[in-house]
């Protein structure tokens, strides 16, 4: 199989941004609703639990599911 | 009838985490089911409404929040309350909804389809794509692209190079990858990070940095 340049560009983005202490899905899962309620809080958030933030910009189902999250309870309180 | 729902919503949101978990365990169980199936309802038809066709709303609604309300029974154990409950269990909801939503989406696709045509095949001669690019950028730029192509093809197992095709090129879920590689979310995103530090360490046993083969392909 040969890929071409632009996927192995894909690949290779992916690659410089590995780090090696990424959380998994399970671990962001559930620390998810804490880290929602943070940022509902209105503190900065910047440095706040960095690593579910950083799997959260790595992951798109993880991201999703928080996205929608926050805006429901936005919207329920 | 508007002032019965603040009042109960009222009612509802009042429940500590503990008032919660008791009722849900004791006698009071039925009242705090409907209770929380109301929370959950409200907050999945908020997160579904724009998604999902109208005519099928309130059932799928209706649905997840039966199948999120026995999740969350069969794990109340493991709230560690660092949230308030309400915020745990529609965490839970919506899992248990985009889940069956991203299935239904992407049911009729195996992993065999996603890779597109002009991912594979052989290379067109880089030069004829990028004609600015001087003769020894592609040079080099050609001879990253064959290390990069070695290493993937060498250095990652089967699965790895299945997954990774799946989700960065042909952008499927990976909860749906998952379930086609018979594993589950948690463990295919470990599977991608070991995949992905393999790399990173082939190419470095190369003398090189991802940095510097994304240079060469004409991104910093």
């Amino acid at each position: 199989m040969n890929l071409n340049s632009e996927v192995l560009k894909k690949i290779v983005q992916k690659v410089a941004d590995t780090r090696p202490d990424e959380i998994g899905c399970g671990d962001c899962f559930e620390q998810l609703d804490r880290f929602a309620e943070l940022v509902l809080s209105g503190k900065p958030v910047r440095d706040a639990m960095p690593l579910v933030q950083d799997h959260l910009k790595r992951c798109k189902d993880c991201r999703e599911e928080f996205e929608v999250l926050l805006s429901l309870l936005m919207s329920m309180n | 009838m508007l002032q019965l729902h603040e009042k109960r919503d009222k009612s509802m949101n009042q429940r500590t985490n503990q008032q919660w978990l008791s009722d849900l365990r004791g006698p009071q169980q039925d009242q705090a089911l409907t209770d929380l199936r109301a929370v959950l309802g409200r907050g999945l038809y908020f997160a579904l409404v724009n998604r999902v066709p109208a005519n099928k709303l309130e059932a799928l609604v209706d649905d997840f929040a039966q199948d999120a309300l026995l999740k969350i029974l069969d794990n109340l154990e493991t709230f560690r309350g660092e949230s308030r409950f309400t915020t745990w269990a529609q965490k839970i909801a919506v899992r248990v909804a985009f889940t069956e939503l991203r299935r239904q989406r992407w049911k009729d696709i195996s992993l065999q389809d996603l890779l597109p045509q002009d991912a594979q095949g052989d290379f067109t001669p880089a030069i004829l794509a990028d004609p600015d690019q001087d003769p020894e950028g592609q040079v080099v730029k050609n001879a990253m692209i064959a290390i990069t192509q070695r290493l993937i093809m060498e250095e990652l197992t089967d699965r790895q190079r299945q997954a990774m095709l799946a989700i960065i090129v042909g952008g499927m879920p990976m909860e749906e990858v998952a379930r086609r590689m018979n594993t589950n979310r948690n463990a295919l995103y470990k599977l991608m990070h070991d995949a992905r530090q393999r790399l990173k360490s082939s190419l470095a046993a190369e003398g090189l940095t991802p940095e510097e083969v994304l240079a060469s392909f004409g991104e910093g």
